[in-house]
């Protein structure tokens, strides 16, 4: 069902855990559907995520696509790094089954909650 | 690599016996059963004598046994039977919360056909209150139909009681027993349903293949028309080999059914008692009317298919009511119906044992699942409550 790039990501998930020194903070989904993705960053002066890293509540691809974005992304400017889009993700994935495009697959949502966050703590 | 098959309300295993007994009717005895010469006569004879055995092992009469596709198959005999049979007298049925789909969505059709439902609430153990169905029966009452026992927490329903409450108001009982039969004791007639559905590969026999149980008397109307095989309930060339296989599988699963489910309820009570002793998980439905292979726990803070497939690397088969494994976006309609929050729904884990089952696959259960819970816990952004 899985790709085995899905499996592995699921497995030995990249950047797990709480970034205590973020200045960006997104968390989407719900538990009424069963995925909850909380994406952290850290942002540098030159508008370049230094660090990121998840916590996700959620099925295999839930788990892989919150991995697989802190992947992509680490490293990027925001400009580059909001240009990222779902699907993309899926993509790198090898794909995800049908069913979890839609549910499943809201790493980039979480990116641009993080980044939307980070805006708006330091506009003040 | 271990390999323990935990998901027996699934599916099971064919057994040899059923395999054995199939062999012939998939080969050189392959004759129509409804042909008038030899090689049809010889393969009728077989048949009958299945749905004997059958009956037998069962204690009741052989022209009550109906063999039909599957349980699913033989639920929407009995609910769109009745439905057809019964229209002129009433439009109304009675069904519960917890039921299988194949019940459910059967009733949730006949509503967008103009019948009207009521489908009776459960406790929080997956109850059905027989207080509840009394009060729900009115004059234009034509069906009742509850499950025997639910196959994703395994409660068992007081059916003999709840058939009776129907009879006292003159409506028919209909209970899917396709997770009980092989696995408690099972007395139709002591029970007093009107019709019973069961599976034949859900004890160890072959797919595609079950019966519908009509008690002698009570009458429906087809579903499906084209043959007169199985009094024309069912009509279509019979599924010959796969009645044989049923026959053989049944009458040995009641035979053995009380050591089976001794064997069954120790290790069940085991599992049991060791998942709920691990922090935050806990026991899903009745805690002692429950089927004796049926282990059902919640754990709070993860999701049921990072369950799944966590503990399918480890080499251990399950299954979950979360919504990623019932294929739509909401978790189970039993778990919600039992009140639970979603978070628990999303987070429950069924195993479901075997006759296969031994002490030492319960044992590695055990020993990975901390491991696998405290990893997925690790990831998540729900946290413990502080006390």
């Amino acid at each position: 069902m899985y790709s085995e790039r899905v499996m592995d990501h699921f497995t030995n998930p990249r950047n797990v855990g709480v970034l205590e020194d973020a200045n960006g903070v997104g968390e989407v989904g719900n538990m009424r559907c069963g995925d909850i993705m909380k994406l952290f960053i850290k942002v540098g002066e030159d508008e370049v995520i230094q660090d990121i890293k998840f916590q996700t509540f959620g099925c295999g691809a839930a788990i892989a696509t919150s991995s697989m974005i802190t992947e992509i992304v680490k490293g990027m400017t925001l400009t580059d790094a909001e240009q990222v889009s779902n699907r993309q993700v899926a993509e790198e994935l090898d794909g995800l089954p049908p069913a979890k495009m839609h549910c499943s697959n809201l790493a980039a949502d979480a990116l641009k909650a993080a980044i939307a966050n980070y805006r708006e703590n330091s506009q003040g | 690599m271990r390999n323990i098959y935990l998901d027996h309300a699934a599916t099971t295993p064919m057994r040899q016996e059923a395999y054995e007994a199939m062999i012939p009717y998939l080969t050189e005895t392959f004759g129509n059963p409804s042909s008038i010469h030899a090689f049809g006569r010889t393969v009728r004879k077989d048949l009958e004598d299945a749905r004997e055995r059958v009956a037998n092992a069962l204690n009741v009469h052989p022209r009550e046994i109906y063999f039909t596709g599957g349980g699913t198959e033989a639920d929407n005999m009995a609910v769109l039977g009745i439905a057809a049979k019964l229209q002129d007298k009433g439009k109304h049925i009675i069904t519960s919360a917890i039921e299988h789909h194949a019940v459910l969505h059967t009733c949730e059709a006949l509503a967008r056909q103009g019948y009207s439902l009521t489908v009776l609430p459960v406790d929080k153990f997956g109850m059905v209150s027989p207080s509840e169905l009394e009060k729900a029966i009115r004059s234009d009452t034509i069906l009742v139909s509850i499950m025997q026992a639910n196959n994703e927490v395994g409660t068992i329903q007081p059916i003999k009681e709840l058939a009776a409450i129907a009879h006292e108001k003159g409506v028919l009982f209909h209970t899917d027993a396709v997770q009980t039969v092989g696995n408690i004791p099972l007395d139709i007639k002591g029970l007093g349903v009107d019709f019973l559905s069961a599976s034949a590969h859900k004890l160890y026999g072959p797919k595609g293949v079950g019966l519908l149980y009509i008690r002698r008397g009570t009458k429906l109307a087809s579903i499906a028309y084209g043959g007169a095989q199985e009094g024309s309930m069912r009509p279509g060339t019979e599924n010959v080999a796969g009645i044989i296989g049923f026959a053989r599988a049944l009458e040995l699963a009641i035979t053995e059914q009380p050591e089976t489910s001794q064997h069954l309820i120790s290790l069940r009570d085991k599992l049991i008692k060791g998942l709920t002793a691990l922090p935050d998980v806990s026991l899903n439905g009745h805690p002692q009317q429950r089927l004796p292979g049926n282990v059902n726990v919640s754990v709070e803070r993860v999701e049921g298919e990072s369950l799944i497939l966590s503990l399918d690397m480890a080499g251990i088969a399950v299954s979950s009511g979360s919504a990623c494994t019932s294929g739509s976006l909401e978790p189970s309609h039993v778990l919600m119906a039992m009140g639970l929050s979603h978070q628990r729904a999303h987070g429950s884990l069924r195993f479901t044992l075997g006759k296969s089952t031994t002490q030492e696959d319960i044992d590695y259960v055990l020993e990975v699942m901390p491991g696998i819970i405290e990893r997925l816990r690790q990831m998540s952004p729900v946290q413990a409550k502080e006390d």
